[in-house]
């Protein structure tokens, strides 16, 4: 069962299409990863996804658990079981790790979800979200407080990008923790390696899907160079 | 119920503990209008006060090398609906010793009051003093807090004070105070106030920075909503080599609120170097976004955002 379903989802700005007739099926527990270069449309789809301000469809609809949210603010969407980590998420003063985690449910017990992206509890608990943290740290601290918000789906807006190669790991563990509660997720990568835990894979170009299926071949199509949208000039690199 | 019963009873019903009081390893300063309650000097802290026409006169000093283990409670308040304080502080820290002042200011009934405090501090080489100030001013708004201190760190020396007023009606607050750091010292002035209604702000505070390699931070943190209005000034001057200074002001403005922040940096040594950093406007959009993408209506959001940044 379909548990996001993006039906002919057309996105302008300034008579340009960021999104262009783009449909997407996410079954639920589904694991998707979305692939493209850089201005390809894939952060707009998920800003669209959640109901981000000034993110509203030019036409089509966005259908999540049989309904349809077009018209929902980001936190009815929240409340429905929708959350998204941003790729470059923002810092707060004055708010501790150990309350951030806690947010909406203050029976979490943040000190697991920091074990589980790779983060020293006692080392992070009382440290503040704020300019102190690398943006590494900043990252696998949204990641963990998604994660104990244990939504219906997780939108990863580039989990991986500023976290040290060696880290990849803990993203992957991380991704398959969410599968593994439940929850659908919608990755957005770049990482070959990333891309290849997904159950499935597309690619998207000029804001539409040029290829989907098995992550290997979508990512191994990517690499190729054999866009039909762009003829390679867009497509050039993973 | 004495008065000093009745301001300890206030000072309970604003947070703190008010057994803090009868601890005798505890030094303190107990004042209700012009009237000097209580208080108590410990060894190597002196406390001396005298009544004065309009409010009290009071003397601190803490001696050369000792260092106080428990903060120094101070406690000032008027319990009546009017009324006017003038507090005359005069606190010394000489050479190397150190303490950590609190202070309560309470004023939960205040209709017409005037509260006044005007401080002379001076912190021997290699002193360090910390000095927080909690008012509370009840939900009234017609109070008139008007807090002037003028501050010299001495060589080495150390200075840390924070201000905070977030709970309740501010009235008119008008802070001035002055902070001069000689070679090597340090001074960190924060200050967080949340406006409602009417309230008006003004917070003027400067560092001087006098000697070689002296540090100086003003930090702010403002919030107002309704229709009240916020004017802040951070000044900082860097006349000498290696001082380093930054003025960082905050402000969140909601619904007809009026904010102004005004950073004035000085610099009178080419070795000396001073930077600025101001944020006026609404609740960041990207923070907003954020938590309501964990759930939170925009109301909880912005709840969040400003308890942040006035913690």
């Amino acid at each position: 069962m379909s548990i996001l379903e993006i039906n002919n989802l057309t996105f302008e700005v300034n008579n340009k299409k960021i999104l262009d007739d783009f449909s997407l099926k996410l079954e639920s527990s589904e694991i998707h990863a979305l692939l493209g270069t850089n201005g390809t449309g894939k952060s707009t789809l998920a800003y669209l996804i959640m109901g981000c301000e000034g993110y509203k469809p030019t036409s089509g609809e966005v259908v999540f658990d049989s309904r349809v949210i077009n018209d929902l603010k980001i936190h009815e969407r929240a409340q429905l079981g929708i959350s998204m980590a941003w790729q470059e998420p923002v810092r707060f003063e004055g708010i501790s790790v150990k309350n951030y985690l806690a947010l909406k449910n203050k029976e979490v017990n943040p000190s697991s979800y920091l074990e589980l992206v790779g983060l020293h509890s006692e080392l992070y608990l009382n440290r503040m979200v704020d300019k102190s943290l690398s943006g590494g740290e900043r990252k696998r601290i949204e990641l963990a407080s998604i994660l104990a918000l244990n939504p219906k789906l997780a939108i990863l807006d580039e989990p991986d990008s500023g976290i040290d190669m060696l880290s990849t790991q803990d993203i992957i563990n991380v991704i398959n923790v969410f599968k593994k509660n439940g929850s659908s997720v919608l990755l957005i990568t770049h990482r070959e390696e990333i891309a290849l835990i997904a159950d499935r894979a597309s690619q998207m170009c000029y804001g539409r899907i040029i290829c989907s299926g098995e992550p290997q071949k979508v990512a191994e199509y990517y690499k190729s160079r054999k866009c039909l949208v762009c003829d390679g000039e867009v497509c050039l690199y993973v | 119920m004495s008065e000093l019963e009745e301001l300890m009873k206030a000072f309970g019903e604003a947070g703190p503990d008010k057994g803090i009081f009868a601890n005798k390893e505890i030094a303190h300063l107990v004042a209700s209008g012009h009237k000097v309650l209580s208080m108590r000097g410990i060894d190597g802290l002196e406390v001396s006060a005298k009544e004065t026409l309009t409010g009290i006169s009071a003397q601190v000093t803490v001696k050369e090398g000792v260092k106080i283990k428990n903060p120094v409670h101070m406690c000032f308040g008027i319990l009546h609906k009017k009324g006017t304080q003038k507090i005359k502080m005069d606190v010394r820290l000489e050479r190397n010793a150190s303490a950590h002042f609190i202070a309560h200011c309470i004023f939960p009934k205040a209709e017409k009051v005037k509260h006044i405090m005007d401080a002379v501090v001076e912190i021997g080489e290699g002193a360090e003093m910390r000095y927080s100030e909690t008012h509370y001013h009840g939900f009234y708004g017609g109070i008139e807090v008007i807090p002037k201190a003028v501050v010299k760190v001495g060589k080495n020396g150390r200075y840390f004070t924070d201000f905070t007023l977030t709970s309740g009606r501010v009235g008119k607050l008008e802070i001035d105070y002055t902070v001069d750091a000689g070679e090597n010292a340090v001074a960190e002035l924060i200050a967080r106030v949340f406006g409602h209604a009417n309230d008006e702000i003004k917070i003027k505070e400067k560092v001087v920075l006098s000697g070689e390699n002296s540090k100086g931070l003003i930090k702010t943190r403002v919030a107002i909503e309704d229709e009240a209005t916020a004017e802040i000034t951070g000044i900082t001057e860097g006349n000498a080599a290696g001082a380093r200074g930054h003025v960082d002001c905050m402000e969140i403005v909601k619904d007809k609120a009026v904010a102004k922040a005004i950073p004035i940096v000085n610099v009178t040594n080419s070795l000396a170097k001073v930077t600025h950093e101001a944020a006026i406007g609404s609740v960041d959009k990207r923070q907003l976004e954020t938590l309501m993408a964990h759930g939170l209506t925009p109301e909880e959001a912005v709840d969040v955002i400003v308890k942040g940044i006035l913690r």
